[in-house]
């Protein structure tokens, strides 16, 4: 049983991290309807400007400040030279247009940081929590602990932000009628801006944990593979959706990681490992077939 | 009937709509709004009132439409080119056909988000707020519902008192009985009469409903086919005999002629 949940825990936590780039997708699919195909090469661009900058003799709060003025930077050079041009193009030529600008981010970027993976040191070890290992006998990771609470400080602060502000409340009005939001005088352009930079941010703390996690990588590009599944479950408006997707994911797949393999290896015998590699889209499958608008999918309100 | 004296704040000089490059759909139209008057754009469906107030408000960019003649003047300079936002910073705003409500946000955001322009404290947006359920106390009462699951009346209530937020000292109303129960839109045009009598808010009130529009306007104009066929005062209008005949359905009976036919085929385009 302590097993069982040992892997739920740990999965739960991963799941986290996979929650915090879905975050970034929800928020720029929710204010401007584009799919941002992108959000992975910034999650790689991001990670790679902290590493760089810190290989060139910065200390991580300043490379972490100026991969943020980076990240913001870039955002708000992406709404404005290539968004702004597309405006009233049809949802795919936008789509197409960010998978151009996540080409371009992984070409670039090695170019000026360097392409050798390299690790980033957050100062977090990832080692067990002594607590639970006594006590518990579990197997907890200090760090995805540390990630886990990093994301849920950030969530917490997007929700205020988007909940008390006037920016904040601008930002939801556009993401509901972006028409009506322009009669009323909100600068639509403007607020696309702060989405991208904001969406740049959350990339940033993304890059930040999985970088330190897995290493700073190409392979962090495909962060956002997995964040697509994890979308599908959460539904593509949802914040909470992302996070509760986020942790469903998670420990789902290393739930299945451990206990599907010996089902399928009795029934069929031979070897299915790897099944976590896959099995999130597969349940991810499932789920459109049922509930295509997934979990919190905001319904369309429909009264007139 | 046109006296000099009266300021003309808006002034719509012989424009032209094309949508998508093809669809001409105004074709010269030229109208005035004085100040603190209220002016009702008429016509049937279809006839381009819509288009008017969105070519005014630089709002027609998002549907493909483009204005390629003529100009838009307010208080004696050219508004043409700016965009809304900037309109709304200088008193011009739009509530736009169907309400467009933020349906996620409570009524309260949505009148909020309406100050979005304005460089308001704290305690001067409360102020505002207050002033708007001042006039439309049903806002009050359902300030933490959101918009979405609130009546018709309600949602254009709130379309407006948004507006109001913006400290405007004109609004383009499009269409605000639409949908609407009789006695509803009879509350909502008092509240548009008194926002105008009290507070000085000019309008440009866009209609098919051309009795009650009349009611309360000041002078009107007939748009019919992207054109002004017929302008005056309201109660001119009111009296006319073709706009009985055509818009109010009080046809003094017994006179058929041939211009009674001629006038026959014209209400059926109108109504059509
Ligand atoms: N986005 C658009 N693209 C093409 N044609 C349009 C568009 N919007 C309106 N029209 C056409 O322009 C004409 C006038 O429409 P509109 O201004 O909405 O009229 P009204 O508000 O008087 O009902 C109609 O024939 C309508 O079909
Ligand atoms: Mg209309």
């Amino acid at each position: 049983m302590e097993f069982f949940f040992e892997v739920l825990i740990g999965g739960l936590l991963s799941g986290v991290m996979y929650a915090l780039v879905a975050l970034g997708f929800v928020l720029i699919y929710k204010a401007s309807g584009v799919f941002n195909f992108a959000q992975g090469a910034m999650v790689y661009l991001a990670a790679l400007s902290v590493a760089g900058c810190m290989e060139k003799g910065a200390p991580l709060w300043l490379a972490v400040i100026l991969a943020f003025v980076i990240m913001t930077l870039f955002g708000i050079a992406t709404e404005r030279f290539v968004l702004r041009k597309l405006v009233n193009q049809p949802p795919i030529a936008l789509f197409m247009a960010t998978i151009g600008l996540a080409f371009f981010i992984e070409g670039l970027a090695p170019l000026v940081f360097g392409s050798e993976p390299r690790a980033l040191d957050l100062g977090i070890v990832d080692e067990p929590i002594p607590y639970f290992l006594d006590q518990w006998n579990m197997v907890i990771s200090k760090f995805d602990l540390v990630a886990a609470g990093v994301a849920s400080v950030l969530v917490a602060t997007l929700a205020l932000f988007f909940q008390t502000t006037r920016v904040g409340r601008a930002l939801r009005a556009v993401a509901d009628d972006h028409q009506a939001a322009l009669s009323i005088g909100i600068p639509l352009q403007h607020i696309w801006a702060i989405v991208w930079g904001v969406a740049g941010f959350v990339a940033l703390v993304a890059g930040l944990m999985w970088g330190a996690r897995n290493g700073v990588q190409f392979a962090l590009t495909f962060t956002a593979l997995k964040a697509l599944p994890v979308l599908i479950l959460g539904g593509f408006t949802s914040v909470p959706g992302a996070i509760v997707g986020g942790l469903i994911i998670g420990a789902s797949e290393k739930l299945a990681e451990i206990y599907i393999p010996p089902v399928l290896a009795g029934w069929f015998g031979g070897n299915f490992g790897g099944i976590e590699g896959w099995f999130p889209y597969i349940l991810a499958l499932l789920f459109l077939l049922v509930r295509p608008e997934g979990l919190f999918g905001e319904r369309h309100i429909d009264r007139v | 009937m046109t006296t000099p004296a009266v300021e003309h704040y808006l002034s719509i000089n012989s424009i032209e709509v094309i949508y998508d490059h093809v669809i001409l759909v105004l074709k010269g139209v030229s109208l005035n709004v004085p100040k603190g008057k209220i002016v009702a754009l008429l016509g049937a469906n279809g006839a381009g009132k819509s288009t008017t107030l969105k070519a005014i408000s630089n709002l027609l960019r998002a549907e493909r439409g483009d204005v390629t003649k003529g100009s838009v003047e307010y208080k004696g300079q050219r508004i043409d080119q700016l965009s809304p936002n900037e309109l709304v910073r200088r008193g011009v705003i739009q509530v736009m056909e169907g309400r467009h409500c933020f349906g996620h946000l409570t009524i309260e955001e949505n009148l909020l988000t309406g100050a979005y322009t304005q460089p308001l404290s704290r305690g001067q947006l409360k102020e505002k707020l207050e002033k708007v359920y001042h006039y439309f106390p049903r806002l009050k009462t359902r300030r933490s519902s959101q918009a979405g699951y609130t009546s018709g009346g309600e949602q254009q209530m709130c379309a407006i008192g948004r507006a109001l937020m913006a400290q405007p000292e004109m609004i383009l109303l499009d269409e605000p009985s639409m949908g609407l129960a009789p006695q509803i839109v009879e509350e909502v045009f008092e509240i548009v009469r008194d926002l105008n009598s009290r507070e000085g808010i000019s309008f440009l009130l866009a209609e098919q409903n051309t009795m009650v529009a009349l009611k309360y306007a000041d002078f009107g104009y007939i748009l019919e086919n992207g054109r002004v066929v017929m302008e005056g005062d309201a109660g001119e209008l009111r009296s006319n005999e073709d706009v009985k005949e055509f818009y109010l359905g009080l046809s003094s009976a017994g006179r058929k002629s041939f211009r009674d036919i001629k006038h026959y085929r014209r209400r059926k385009r109108w109504l059509s």
